[in-house]
């Protein structure tokens, strides 16, 4: 049961896979798909290992993704 | 329960009608922004006090990007800036956020003589190892046999050991953190914010377009992936042992961390003993 | 508004210039200055360091000129009035930074007391050879106001006139003093606080949280200023920016934005002194020290019956334009006088467009012209 989860800003990434790489539980993965800049940005392939810790949040240099604890409908 | 619409914790730091930013992918002073703005929520800063004041560079831009009263002066001069704010408003919190090349090279008096005063001022200094902004220059962090705009067969001039630089001058706080050590990065700019004296934090950060790219040495990713396996921590070494290379041991954490009266204290301190009742405090130089 | 009598030091006093300046700051509101030594300016900040921890405020002896250039503006934007005080080669090092002031209308005050020049020069002994670079000495397009003292007396009075056109125009104003009006002792009037008009700082009525657009100017061109520390989040850059303050790099915003700073400077009063000006054949064009000779000049030649007369520039940046455009259709000639080899002359000249000759008395400094030196160019001009 995911503990969080993440809002991805997907025209702002620059496909610099830091969030991917840095997930401690490897929620994310890059999208084969292109954003509007012609990036790969990072999609949830996980959800469910997701704990919300932010880490993803804190090494995106474009602001681009973030982590927030709790379940969406919160 | 209504829905509540949940913002990115550092938007609120940032002058959202001027993201995106114009840095690189892969280049980590984003990341730094990240760290500074967990460290103001977490030393739960008065916003309003915060001063950022930067100099010319990638890094410099980051005053353009904070929702704070920012100031982004001239190559090197961030520091002497910084001083008169600070000096003329102390109920400020000044930090200067600027890089290697302008705090060390062209600002690296400036630098010595604040450490030296101990004003109390938080630097952060983001080295990525050149000048990027103008192509990716030597600068005075440089490892020696790497490539650089200005040293096509590779730099052999030896390089400043930052943290052991700024103790020597006479810094309270030294620490160095890399873009991979967000958490860790957060707290030593939180530590700062809590702490009055002239305080100072390296991040090593990737330049994925120039440095990176020059000396074949992969993208931002794989410069992060080299920072989380060549770094150890050793809190408290001594300054000279901590020296970069281009491809060696990358030691990071807290080594000073000492009280020594800031420069306003000890100003304050002599003109009192001095003048005695003569001797009108400046609270703040505030004119009407 | 009223000058705070915790800076006036109201009374009779023999000072001379270098004392009488610190004193002009005092009483205009200076409560910070950043300096660094130089001969023969070190006595000004000298006097600040002794007297301004008794008003309330901070000296700082800075490391360099650089950095006490920037330091000033560090301060103003803190909140302070504040400046600081050179020669010629902490004046070339400083330019760098007037530049930086005008581009952000930071209102700060640059004391020259300018000496023999180029380099090292001739540190204990007059010039006035700095007075283009006072205009011209930064890159870019941009405007800045310059003032002559020519007495101690002056070198009181023109501060506190300095630091009201800095506040009034958001802009560097250069006190352009020479080493003699620097070194000699007068009797300085200091009046009342009461009888000392100061123009405060020019904040901004709109509330912060998105009201208030820093760079929008008022009526006549200069934007109010926004404090710092009360969450009005502006930004202060030196690229070119927008109203916003924001970094706007393309053409339309740098003419708009660079016109602008020249243009809010064609109000700035012409402050000079104009005598016997009616009939003459020739004007004397002075300042400093050298309008001090020239005097005596003109004396001696209206004893020998020249019809002479004497046009003083108190302000000498922005270039008193018209009012030589006027003279120089009703007289033959101009005669210009200065401790250097024709700077301001080369301006009277352009501003007589050819209506009147113009005579350099020129003088490579070190010491003051002999009267008779000025006095042949006059009767020379008058021929």
């Amino acid at each position: 049961m995911a503990k969080g989860f993440v809002k991805i800003t997907v025209d702002r990434c620059k496909g610099c896979a830091f969030c991917v790489e840095f997930c401690p539980t490897k929620v994310l993965a890059l999208s084969s798909a292109f954003n509007s800049k012609g990036y790969h940005p990072p999609h949830v392939v996980a959800p469910e290992k997701c704990s919300g810790c932010d880490l993803c949040g804190m090494y995106c240099p474009d602001f681009a993704i973030f982590g927030v604890r709790g379940t969406e409908a919160d | 329960m209504s829905a509540v619409c949940i913002e990115n914790p550092v938007e609120q730091f940032l002058r959202m009608d001027r993201i995106p930013h114009i840095w690189c992918p892969g280049c980590g002073i984003g990341t730094t922004v990240n760290c500074f703005a967990r460290a103001l929520i977490e030393s739960k800063a008065d916003l309003q006090k915060v001063a950022v004041v930067s100099g010319i560079g990638c890094t410099g831009r980051v005053a353009g990007y904070t929702k704070l009263d920012s100031f982004h002066t001239t190559h090197g001069r961030a520091i002497p800036f910084a001083t008169g704010l600070k000096l003329a408003n102390p109920s400020l919190q000044v930090v200067v956020y600027s890089g290697d090349g302008d705090l060390f090279a062209i600002g690296g008096n400036h630098m010595i003589h604040a450490a030296r005063r101990n004003v109390d001022l938080k630097v952060v200094c983001v080295n990525n190892l050149v000048y990027a902004m103008t192509g990716g220059q030597t600068g005075p962090a440089t490892p020696d046999h790497v490539i650089t705009a200005t040293a096509p067969y590779g730099t052999y001039e030896p390089a400043f050991n930052l943290p052991q630089l700024v103790e020597a001058a006479g810094a309270c706080y030294v620490a160095r953190w890399t873009t991979f050590h967000v958490r860790q990065l957060a707290r030593s700019m939180a530590e700062m914010f809590a702490r009055r004296g002239f305080c100072f934090v390296e991040v090593l950060s990737p330049c994925p377009t120039l440095y990176q790219r020059r000396n074949k040495m992969g993208d931002g990713l794989d410069a992060m992936k080299a920072y989380k396996e060549l770094s150890k921590t050793r809190h408290g070494a001594p300054t000279s042992e901590v020296a970069l290379s281009r491809a060696g041991e990358i030691v990071v954490g807290k080594f000073v961390d000492r009280q020594r009266p800031d420069y306003g204290d000890l100003m304050r301190l002599q003109l009192s003993e001095t003048l005695g009742d003569r001797y009108a405090e400046p609270e703040a130089c505030t004119c009407g | 508004m009223q000058a705070d009598p915790k800076g006036v030091l109201t009374g009779v006093h023999f000072m001379d210039g270098d004392h009488a300046c610190c004193e002009g700051a005092l009483a205009a509101g200076a409560r910070f200055a950043a300096g660094y030594p130089i001969t023969p300016s070190t006595e000004v900040v000298e006097r600040f360091a002794a007297r301004i921890p008794m008003v309330g405020g901070v000296f700082i002896q800075m490391e360099d000129e650089l950095a006490a250039s920037i330091a000033i503006q560090g301060a103003v934007w803190g909140g302070a009035k504040a400046f600081t005080v050179t020669s010629g080669p902490g004046f070339s090092l400083m330019m760098e930074h007037v530049g930086l002031a005008a581009m952000t209308e930071t209102p700060c005050v640059f004391v020259n007391v300018q000496r023999g020049g180029p380099s090292t020069g001739l540190p204990t002994l007059p010039g006035q050879a700095d007075m283009m670079q006072a205009r011209w000495g930064s890159h870019g397009d941009y405007g800045i106001i310059a003032l002559c003292p020519n007495s101690p007396q002056e070198c009181f009075d023109l501060t506190i006139e300095a630091f009201n056109q800095a506040e009034r125009f958001r802009v560097p104003v250069m006190l352009m003093m020479d080493e003699v009006v620097g070194h000699m002792t007068e009797k300085v009037v200091i009046p009342p606080a009461a009888k000392i008009d100061v123009f405060p700082r020019r904040l901004t009525t709109a509330k912060p949280d998105g009201d208030y657009i820093p760079f929008q100017p008022d009526d006549d061109l200069v934007p109010p200023m926004a404090p710092v520390g009360m969450g009005y989040n502006f930004h202060i850059t030196g690229l070119t920016h927008d109203e916003r303050g924001y970094p706007a790099m393309n053409a339309e915003t740098q003419d708009r934005l660079v016109r602008r700073l020249l243009k809010k400077l064609e109000t700035v009063p012409c402050l000079h002194e104009a005598e016997g000006i009616d009939g003459a054949d020739v004007v004397v064009v002075s300042y400093g020290i050298t309008s001090r000779v020239a005097q005596r000049a003109i004396g001696l030649a209206r004893e020998k019956g020249v019809r002479v007369g004497k046009f003083r520039i108190v302000t000498a940046w922005p270039f008193p334009d018209s009012e030589i455009r006027d003279l120089a259709v009703r007289v033959k000639a101009f005669v210009v006088p200065e401790l250097n080899l024709g700077q301001m002359s080369r301006e009277v000249e352009r501003a007589a467009a050819g209506q009147a000759r113009t005579i350099p008395v020129t003088h490579a400094g070190g010491s003051v012209h002999r009267p008779e030196q000025i006095l042949m160019a006059i009767e020379e001009a008058a021929r």
